[in-house]
């Protein structure tokens, strides 16, 4: 298996949009899904004579982030001009962090089959995101342009090449995302976008000093597409290698479609983007108050909570890394937990109908926690049900889920939905009486010790029940009157 | 009537609407008028908004029945370089890739004329995108020199300044990059003020070369211009590179005179191409300054001759990115029949666009190309600290700078335009105050062969007020300017 | 040291000006010598000296804009001076990526 005598190197770059009400230079909004060209301005249209006025909060959301992966703030950091023509680019240049990005160094730890490995990261900047490019839509073929989101907030974060398989790539990625969960600074969605991310490929042989030329590849919208765009890439570098080819630094984008990565057709001259510091925007200064400031509001880190929910709690190391790899969904655990009361054992029933059951509803409907009409209260509730025995699993599940649509008030929709379980002997003891009575024969059989028929009576009288009966009950009285 | 109204300073017509002498409206006609006999031959407005003009004339009257008036400005006929963009008004920075280009907003500084009551009598002729030093690189038309119609008036504000020589009304605005107020007011004789970069917004400004462009008044006289840099001054939360301190309430401060000031004269100003009968004028202006009271310190700039290089790196690199948002896609000129983006973007710039721009926008680009950065970009940025570093050694021994605004009075209408090193070399003595982001002042200091000579004088960060009462203390010795003879001549 | 033919269409390349061959030859001229001009720059010794990079002396600034919604144009209004729409996207000539 030759691509076993191959090192892969990666690096990673993520654009990151930052959770704003306004763009970066302007005031416009930064909502999604607009009509094209309703959230703009002279500013982000570039028209003559506008200038940028920077968003505090994006600065502080810089530091912040800056602060939580362990970055050194920069006290002063520069704006550049990234200049280029392209029809998304309203003013021919991105205005961007070049030579003096706001954060330098850092990193954060992942851990990949139980080894922990920290991953450094090179720099992180603030710069504006571009427009949207709509392809073929008039009816001559041409383009159309919407400039909505030219001007939103971007975070780059870009690490350094020391990631070493695809595996590596995608741990990192779900770090990196929990942490800007769980700042609140990034909505994580790399359907959308918002959290999209270039991986920078090259593979070297095993010992060898030098690194491979690299390869950039664009457009992985999930952790999956850039696994399989990943392993892809490096099997054909290693390909190209072995045929003693050339790897040709280019930028490559992935087609999930067929699971390839191909070329972009290569640009007609080389870039030669003229980088040099904005005039219109002062140095960004940022003081050691502003960062005492941000450092205040730095929430409890994902790697730190999932530590404290196994040694506290004594969840598995698994299930709390999918609680901590969504902040909205650890913050429900913590709240059920402190409505319900209780130690390692609630806190492992709690986690497994998050993990469970909400999950499964979170991906079913899409809604994040804060859209979900359950409150921790009432799953709280739901669990004290169960226990109680008023409710059984089956009656639990199908309550939680009524809640997690339209909400209401546990025990009452209990009685509504004749979810109840049936406790009360007179009840059951008639359902049995009727059960044996309508088999007489079955019974006979069992009876005689030709075959122990117990679990098929149980399930008749369940049947009868409405599988309301509560277990226990039902087993034990069947025993006395099967013994009798 | 008319003309006596037209003859007034914008002082005196301020004066006239409060005793009641004149209305805005009659001001305004008057000027509309003046506009209309001459500007035929003057060549100063690109639009006239005469409409706009007498409905703002009107309310300012109204205002004034109804003892609402809003200051020295209101009622007064003003116009525009047409770099400051005007919501609903044409505005083209003297260019074709802009002809037809219809703002939505307007610019901070037009929007604080609006708000003084000024009445907006139109667009003022210039270089194409402020790139010149004649306004003969306009797209549109020459603008032509009051004092002697073969001659420029001077650029790249050259509309700005000759609409005040030829009387056609009572103050402008102009852009200053590298001498483009100070130039074109010493051709014309008329009063021009770049203030310090930052004293006023260059929101709404078409930019040329943002770390150095900077708005300002002309007017005919120190008190017209004081007034209306009064109006325009101070922070802008539209430009994050306009200062935060407040403007300084300049008229009041205008007859202090100069006793004890202590005025630098460069020795580097002094040489090279500075004609005799011009450097007569300069040090007769600063022999009157010293009868008055002032000390002359002799001081040195030593970085003044590497001024023009940094400047055509530093301008031409930053104006080849400000240019590039002119690509036919969202507003202006879009070059017909093309076929794909790369045509849409070369034919549209290729046709747009004249000479000048494309010159810079090549010569910028390419001081900003991989491999040449360093070298020149960031060099000509090292040397223009240097170039700062003199000024506030200077400003040690000396509390304004003054010396000639331009080697020459106003030359030849075609003298240079085949020559651009020749054009950029009109700037020698201003361009050193836009590196350092200083305050300059051209003030009349007389004639030259019948034409108007200029002093310059140079102050401190934000020391407007020391430039205007200096040159106030030197226009109350010589009394008022002489105007023009040449339109009235051929009237 | 003048400047070729090829630097100058380079540079018009990345510029997007489609220069005529008389410009081109113009240019060449033109900037070779205001080039030689800046070249005096050269003789200067700046090493050690900070570029200039911002006009704005440090502590003129103003503060930072808060992150709050400011009314924009409407689609008409930003549509408004666009050489060709398709809806309310401004419409350029296919793009081929
Ligand atoms: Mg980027
Ligand atoms: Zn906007």
């Amino acid at each position: 298996m030759p691509v076993a005598d191959f090192q892969v190197v990666l690096g990673l770059e993520v654009h990151a949009q930052l959770l704003t009400r306004s763009k970066i230079f302007c005031g416009c909004s930064t909502a999604f899904g607009a009509e094209p060209n309703s959230h703009v301005c002279p500013i982000c249209l570039g028209m003559p004579g506008v200038l940028p006025s920077l968003n505090a909060q994006v600065v502080e959301w810089a530091v912040k982030t800056g602060l939580a992966l362990g970055c050194e703030i920069q006290p002063v950091s520069v704006f550049s001009r990234k200049n280029y023509f392209y029809p998304d680019l309203p003013k021919g240049y991105q205005i961007s962090q070049f030579e003096l990005p706001i954060c330098l160094g850092g990193g954060l730890t992942i851990t990949v089959d139980g080894a922990e490995k920290f991953i450094r990261l090179t720099r992180i900047h603030m710069e504006e995101d571009a427009g949207k490019n709509l392809h073929e839509v008039a009816a001559d073929g041409g383009s159309g342009v919407d400039l909505n989101r030219a001007g939103v907030p971007l975070l780059e974060i870009v690490s350094e090449p020391d990631l070493r398989s695809a595996d590596e790539a995608v741990e990192y990625l779900k770090g990196l995302r929990a942490i800007l969960l769980a700042l609140g600074v990034n909505d994580g969605n790399l359907e959308e976008g918002s959290f999209r991310c270039d991986a920078n490929v090259s593979v070297m042989r095993k010992g060898a000093s030098q690194y491979g030329t690299r390869a950039e590849i664009k457009n992985m919208n999930s952790f999956r597409f850039l696994k399989q765009a990943v392993d892809y890439e490096v099997r054909r570098q290693v390909a190209l290698v072995e045929a003693g080819q050339p790897v040709v630094q280019e930028t490559r984008l992935y087609d999930p479609a067929r699971g390839e990565t191909r070329s972009m057709r290569s640009k007609e001259e080389a870039h030669d983007y003229r980088y040099f510091p904005e005039p219109d925007l002062p140095p960004v200064r940022v003081d050691a108050a502003l960062v005492a400031r941000v450092r205040a509001t730095l929430p409890e880190l994902p790697r730190a909570r999932a530590a404290r929910y196994q040694q506290a709690l004594g969840l598995p190391a698994k299930d709390a890394g999918v609680l901590v790899g969504d902040a909205a969904l650890a913050d429900f655990f913590d709240a059920t937990l402190s409505a319900r009361g209780g130690g390692a054992e609630a806190a492992r029933k709690v986690a497994n109908w998050i993990i469970g059951e909400l999950s499964r509803l979170m991906n079913e409907t899409g809604l994040p926690p804060a859209g979900w009409k359950l409150t921790p209260a009432g799953l709280a509730e739901v669990l004290s049900l169960l226990e109680a025995g008023t409710v059984s699993g089956a009656g639990a599940k199908v309550l939680v889920e009524a809640l997690f649509r339209d909400g209401g008030d546990p025990a009452a929709l209990v009685k509504s939905r004749g979810l109840a379980q049936v406790s009360d002997d007179g009840a059951i003891e008639a359902a049995i009486d009727a059960v044996l009575a309508a088999s007489p024969a079955d019974l006979e059989r069992h009876r005689s010790g030709k075959k122990d028929l117990t679990g098929f009576f149980v399930g008749q009288v369940m049947k009868a029940l409405k599988g309301q009966g509560n277990p226990g009950v039902v087993n034990a009285l069947l025993k006395k009157k099967l013994g009798g | 009537m008319s003309a006596a109204l037209t003859a007034l300073s914008l002082q005196q017509a301020g004066a006239a609407l409060a005793s009641g002498a004149a209305s805005s409206r009659q001001l305004t006609e008057a000027c509309l008028a003046r506009v209309a006999a001459t500007d035929g031959r003057v060549g100063a407005f690109l639009t006239v908004t005469a409409e706009r003009a007498l409905a703002a004339a009107g309310a300012s009257d109204q205002r004034r029945a109804a003892g609402a008036t809003r200051g020295p400005l209101d009622g007064i006929p003003v116009a525009v370089k047409d770099l400051f963009l005007t919501r609903g008004v044409a505005t083209t920075a003297g260019s074709r890739i802009l002809e037809g280009f219809i703002p939505p907003y307007d610019g901070t500084a037009v929007a604080r004329l609006d708000a003084a009551g000024a009445v907006p009598l139109g667009k003022l002729n210039l270089d194409e995108f402020a790139m010149g030093s004649s306004n003969e690189h306009s797209a549109f038309k020459p603008c032509h020199n009051p004092w002697d119609l073969s001659r420029t008036p001077g650029g790249s504000s050259g509309g700005s300044a000759a609409a005040l020589a030829a009387r056609q009304c009572y103050g402008t605005l102009g852009t200053d990059t590298g001498g483009s107020i100070r130039l074109p007011a010493s051709f014309c004789g008329v009063v021009g003020l770049k203030p310090t970069y930052g004293r006023v917004s260059r929101y709404g400004v078409i930019a040329f070369a943002s770390s150095l462009d900077q708005p300002g008044p002309l007017g005919r006289t120190c008190w017209d211009v004081a007034a209306l840099l009064g109006a325009i001054a101070g922070p802008d939360p539209l430009d994050p590179t306009c200062a935060a301190r407040p403007a300084d309430d300049y008229l009041s401060r205008l007859e202090e005179g100069v006793r004890g000031l202590r005025v630098g004269v460069p020795r580097e100003w002094f040489g090279g191409g500075l004609q005799p009968e011009v450097e007569g004028r300069v040090r007769e202006a600063l022999a009157t300054l010293q009868r008055l009271g002032a000390t002359p310190v002799e001081i040195s700039l030593p970085h003044s001759k590497y001024g023009i290089g940094a400047y055509y790196l530093i301008a031409t690199a930053e104006a080849s990115a400000n240019l590039a948002r002119y690509d036919g896609v969202r507003f202006g000129l879009r070059a017909p029949g093309v076929r794909g983006l790369k045509e849409l973007y070369a034919e549209s710039r290729e046709q747009g666009f004249g000479a000048e721009p494309k010159r810079r926008i090549m010569l910028g680009t390419y001081a900003l190309s991989a491999g040449y950065y360093d070298a020149y970009y960031l060099r000509a940025q090292r040397v223009r600290t240097l170039i700062r570093r003199d000024f506030d050694a200077a400003f040690t021994q000396c509390d304004v700078v003054a010396g000639p605004v331009a080697p020459t009075p106003a030359f030849l209408l075609g003298e240079k335009t085949g020559d651009p090193l020749q054009m950029y070399l009109a700037d020698i003595f201003t361009i050193t105050c836009n590196l350092a982001a200083l305050p300059g002042l051209s003030v009349p200091c007389g004639l030259a062969g019948g034409l108007p000579v200029g002093l310059q004088l140079v102050g401190r960060p934000f020391d407007e007020a020391t430039l205007l009462r200096t040159a106030r203390a030197l226009e109350r010795e010589q009394g008022p300017a002489p105007a023009p003879a040449a339109l009235e001549a051929t009237a | 040291m003048p400047l070729s033919l090829d630097e100058v269409r380079r540079v018009a390349a990345l510029a997007r000006l489609k220069l005529s061959v008389e410009e081109e030859q113009l240019f060449a001229g033109q900037l070779s010598a205001i080039l030689d001009h800046v070249r005096e720059l050269e003789a200067l010794d700046v090493s050690g000296v900070p570029p200039m990079t911002h006009a704005l002396s440090e502590g003129e600034a103003v503060a930072l804009r808060p992150d709050a919604l400011v009314a924009g144009l409407t689609p008409e209004q930003a549509l408004a001076n666009a050489p060709a729409r398709d809806g309310t996207c401004f419409k350029v000539p296919r793009i081929i990526e």
